[in-house]
């Protein structure tokens, strides 16, 4: 691997991470990491929806005319995501209640769109390719680490098995409600994104 | 009274912001400043209000199953069902809404466009809007309610934002550390300000 291609595919997991970094997708990544389960699940249809659309959109790139990109962007991802969804309600009905609205807004995910934008209007499919399965890996790590914590600190289980057996079932472990409810989100990608910043001390911002 | 319940509900119970997570990226990224935040507040009620029930029109009578019958008799229509074309129907309903009003208001209040400026565009990806109408489709709202949840929600959006950049305005003068400055301390500011919403979850009203 070139050090380009390298750049291209595994960049969006650390230096230019598209959650902690770019701030783009962050509504499903707070909203569907109650569980580890849905947040693979939806991690996965983000990926083939991102990886698509970025290949779509950049063999398209040089005939889409300007000043209707956005819409046409939106008509190849909705269709993409349309895929994606029906494709869930067929093999995986339980998660895909679960997700509910949010794999239709995968569309507005601004993931796909941002990408689209920034990354496959401007380079050849292949490396629009990569630069898709770089981000969408960018986000499942985030999603999987957040989803991890929420999960295992919230209800004590891990992909449905119990680590820490819960005093209700006659455990120890006394769960964390507030990890279940919409605060511990919020709170568990601040402090990754803190760890990440302490850590890579180029990445901080200089002003509130 | 209901459409009243509801409006409450979904301003305050089930915040779009802080309990949905719907539109997070503006909601971090335009809350800078208080001004530029309620523009963006103003224009979501403003959109939200109009292609709720828009959407909602449109799943009634044209995709849901045996939607059709006013077109193609309800025999013929019972078998067809066009919900799973939903995303990209509401998109475009979204996307040309947007555009409408947009023209609308540059003609009919031009300092009102001005105020808003770029963030109408930037709505139609806001995923407030899209959020809106496929939870009024999941919750089989009618006509009134969706309207009264559109603008309910849109509500509840920018008081949220107002807030936030409220709060942020008086953070430039603390002393973050450096790691968190930024996107960090947003988040768990955030994150204090939902866990205050979440003091409305057992209202049942």
């Amino acid at each position: 691997m070139d050090k380009e291609t390298k750049d291209v595919l595994l960049g969006p997991i650390h230096l230019k991470n598209p959650i902690t970094l770019q701030v783009l997708g962050i509504c499903s990544a707070l909203a569907v990491t109650t569980k580890l389960e849905t947040a693979l699940v939806m991690s996965a249809a983000l990926m083939f929806v991102l990886t698509g659309s970025n290949v779509v959109i950049s063999l398209l790139r040089n005939k889409i005319p300007g000043s209707i990109r956005v819409i046409t962007q939106l008509a190849i991802i909705a269709s993409l995501v349309i895929v994606a969804d029906q494709i869930m309600k067929a093999y995986l009905f339980g998660v895909s209640k679960q997700l509910s609205v949010f794999v239709g807004l995968i569309i507005t995910n601004c993931i796909v769109m941002g990408r689209a934008e920034a990354f496959a209007m401007a380079n050849p499919p292949w490396k629009s390719f990569l630069d898709g399965v770089g981000n969408a890996l960018g986000y499942a790590a985030i999603l999987i680490m957040v989803a991890g914590a929420r999960e295992l600190l919230g209800s004590g289980k891990l992909l449905g098995y119990e680590l820490m057996p819960t005093i209700n079932n006659g455990g120890w472990y006394n769960p964390n409600g507030l990890m279940v409810l919409s605060p511990g989100a919020f709170f568990i990608i601040g402090l990754i994104i803190w760890v990440q910043r302490s850590y890579a001390k180029k990445l901080q911002e200089v002003s509130n | 009274m209901e459409l009243f319940n509801l409006f409450l509900k979904s301003v305050f119970i089930e915040n779009m912001a802080l309990a949905f997570f719907l539109g997070m990226c503006s909601f971090l990224a335009v809350s800078k400043k208080v001004d530029t935040a309620l523009g963006l507040g103003v224009a979501v009620v403003f959109v939200l209000a109009i292609t709720t029930p828009l959407n909602n029109l449109i799943y009634k009578y044209m995709l849901q199953k045996g939607a059709l019958g006013w077109l193609l008799g309800a025999e013929q229509a019972a078998t067809i069902d066009l919900s799973f074309l939903n995303f990209i129907v509401f998109i475009a309903t979204i996307a040309a809404a947007v555009q409408i009003v947009e023209m609308a208001i540059d003609k009919y209040s031009p300092a009102l466009y001005g105020a808003l400026g770029v963030f109408l565009p930037l709505i139609a990806v806001n995923c407030a809007i899209l959020g809106g109408s496929l939870l009024m489709v999941q919750r089989e709202y009618n006509l009134a309610e969706s309207t009264v949840f559109g603008v309910g929600a849109g509500v509840g959006f920018a008081l949220a934002i107002v807030a936030l950049a409220a709060i942020r305005e008086k953070m430039k003068y603390s002393n973050v550390p450096g790691g968190l400055r930024g996107l960090g301390i947003t988040f768990i500011v955030t994150g204090l300000m939902a866990m205050g919403f979440t003091i409305f979850g057992g209202i049942q009203l």
